[in-house]
């Protein structure tokens, strides 16, 4: 199986990574060689078999609705890049 | 004699008599990190002054009579993974670094519970992805049987640490292999407990269904007490299992008489398997055999597909836990970017090492509109089947035995440019990680080069006590564990 360079930019898109021009050919050419190599499972049939998702298999714990202290503002501000007030400050979104 | 030729619980021992002092020992293992880091590089940051107060506040506990425990005043390291407040943790990227966690992780507050000193945060590859910590963002960790080859990963810093006696035990964590394998390569112990006996709250998550956190230690004892410490029920993370641990070192010492260990042709047959990790893992099987179990042959007919399983579900769930490096909230913000999409790629491209990314790409591709059915959730069913094949041995036989990995140590530099030749390192590892079994790595040889080699015990879910004794018995009757590493003071 080989991957489009188109393909590779979309992934990328999708995994919001600004891939070098260099970048982008060797992840071409390593993923399609580890899509080659993981295409063995096809062989194996599981018509009939359920999809593990998790290896616990327990349900989720459930715990009583109580009001806790939560996680200070300053603390949960202290390794941002950059902040305004109690906010964490990031590039304009809307123009 | 150097302290650091002391077990964790020899040390605990002369601490608790007064025979020598916490402090003592935490200068004995800074002076082995000031004589032999410079070569090993297992650490990025030691802790000096924090772990010297720890050390007199465990002494001062000791004089006052309040000992928090066996090994109250033993000095570890943490596997830069660990949230650890007031503390740098990079998880080996530069996406983290400068990053100080706000809080303790669970098993960093259960250490501290039980008085043991952190001399520092030990390397591993970026994100916990790699075999060879080679991927570490800040630079390579050696192995202290040879400074040319790799201690192997990812928690590759963690074992170096404890195989050149830098710090008596440590912790690490093991996705798919990332404690067993390091552990092998460098001639110590490790275990990978089953899935939900250790908590997860404050690791840094790379695959949150494979994910566990375990002790590295020189002997099955001290991993056992280490394990006993950090193996408690946590409401902060929602599969940590609800259960009491046993005590692991009460039938430690019961022997393998009357087991049935089994022997998974599969793993034997491997045709890439180095011809003395062979000779010593069936010389070991021999061993055990010989102390009374019996050693029954097994099929895991699934255990080809474990490698391509692994390598679709694992990046998987990376792309998703990775998503949070967005240069909002902590860590890397690339600057100069004129909108917030622009900021995520560039922040993501500049912080992420090119393994992290490779991952990220093949996970993301693999949950995909159009790829999922064909790669995930076919990997989720053929995870099923390796998790069912280890159910049916385990009706005849009470734990396996296997090769921890078919190489012993490679040299630096010599898969780091083939994914696909470094992924084979956990071929032996990564079946536990997907059936959630525990896993126990012990030394049981050396090459002709003097590269250590390590025998793998997988259990029954939730059989630690039982994976740790098999181990011991082996232990007991070599002295693998017991070889110093040849480094010389540069």
């Amino acid at each position: 199986m080989s991957l489009t360079l188109e393909e590779v930019r979309h992934v990328a898109g999708l995994a919001r990574l600004s891939l070098s021009s260099e970048e982008e050919a060797l992840m071409r050419t390593q993923l399609s060689a580890i899509l080659d190599a993981v295409a063995e499972l096809s062989a194996v049939d599981t018509s009939a078999v359920e999809p593990t998702s998790h290896a616990a298999g327990e349900v989720a714990p459930w715990r009583a609705d109580e009001v806790r202290p939560s996680f200070p503002p300053e603390k949960a501000l202290g390794n941002a890049p950059s902040t305004v007030g109690t906010s964490f400050a990031v590039p304009r979104i809307i123009e | 004699m150097e302290p650091t030729e002391l077990s964790m619980l020899e040390l605990g021992k002369k601490l608790g008599s007064g025979e020598l002092s916490s402090v003592e020992a935490v200068r004995a293992c800074l002076s082995r990190v000031d004589r032999f880091d410079g070569q090993v590089k297992a650490f990025l940051m030691v802790d000096r002054e924090g772990a010297l107060a720890q050390a007199e506040a465990a002494d001062r506990r000791r004089k006052d009579g309040r000992r928090a425990g066996p090994l109250d005043g033993v000095p570890v390291g943490l596997k830069d993974l660990f949230l650890t407040e007031g503390l740098p943790t990079t998880a080996g990227s530069a996406i983290l670094e400068g990053f100080v966690a706000p809080y303790d992780g669970t098993v960093v507050k259960l250490l501290r519970a039980a008085g043991t000193p952190i001399v520092g945060k030990l390397n591993m590859d970026e994100f916990a992805m790699g075999s060879s910590t080679e991927n570490s963002a800040f630079f390579p960790t050696r192995n202290p049987w040879n400074l040319e080859t790799s201690p192997g990963g990812s928690s590759g810093g963690s074992a170096a640490a404890v195989a050149a006696r830098m710090v008596f035990g440590a912790l690490g964590t093991d996705t798919g292999g990332s404690i067993r394998q390091p552990a092998a390569l460098s001639g110590i112990v490790g275990l990978k407990p089953t899935y939900g006996r250790v908590s997860r709250f404050g690791v840094v998550a790379f695959a949150s269904s494979l994910d566990q956190v375990g002790p590295m230690t020189r002997d099955v004892p001290d991993c056992a007490a280490l394990l006993q410490t950090i193996a408690v029920h946590d409401p902060c993370d929602s599969t940590s299992a609800p259960m009491k641990a046993p005590d692991y070192l009460a039938e430690l010492e019961g022997g393998v008489r009357g087991m049935k260990l089994g022997l998974p042709r599969e793993y034997f047959e491997l045709p890439g398997m180095d011809p003395e990790v062979r000779a010593s893992v069936e010389a070991a099987t021999r061993a055990l055999e010989k102390l009374g179990a019996e050693l029954v042959p097994v099929s895991l007919p699934h255990t080809k597909y474990a490698l391509a399983t692994y390598y679709l579900v694992a990046p998987a769930e990376a792309s998703s836990n990775l998503a949070r490096y967005d240069g909002v909230r902590y860590g890397l913000r690339a600057e100069g970017a004129g909108n917030l999409l622009a900021m995520y790629g560039r922040t993501r491209d500049q912080g992420f090492g090119l393994e992290v990314k490779r991952r990220v790409m093949l996970g993301t591709y693999a949950l995909s509109a159009g790829y999922y059915d064909a790669y995930y959730l076919k990997a989720q069913k053929v995870r099923t089947l390796i998790k069912q094949d280890f159910t049916d041995a385990f009706r005849t036989v009470d734990a396996v035995l296997a090769p921890t990995s078919p190489t012993p140590a490679f040299r630096i530099g010599e898969k780091v440019s083939d994914p696909l030749a470094m992924y084979l390192n956990d071929v032996f590892t990564l079946p536990c990680n997907l059936a959630g079994l525990p896993g126990l790595s012990v030394p049981c040889g050396f090459t002709k080069a003097s590269l250590p080699i390590g025998l793998q015990v997988l259990g029954r879910p939730w059989d630690e006590a039982r994976v740790l004794r098999i181990g011991r018995a082996f232990e007991r009757e070599h002295d693998f564990h017991r070889r110093t590493p040849p480094l010389r003071a540069a």
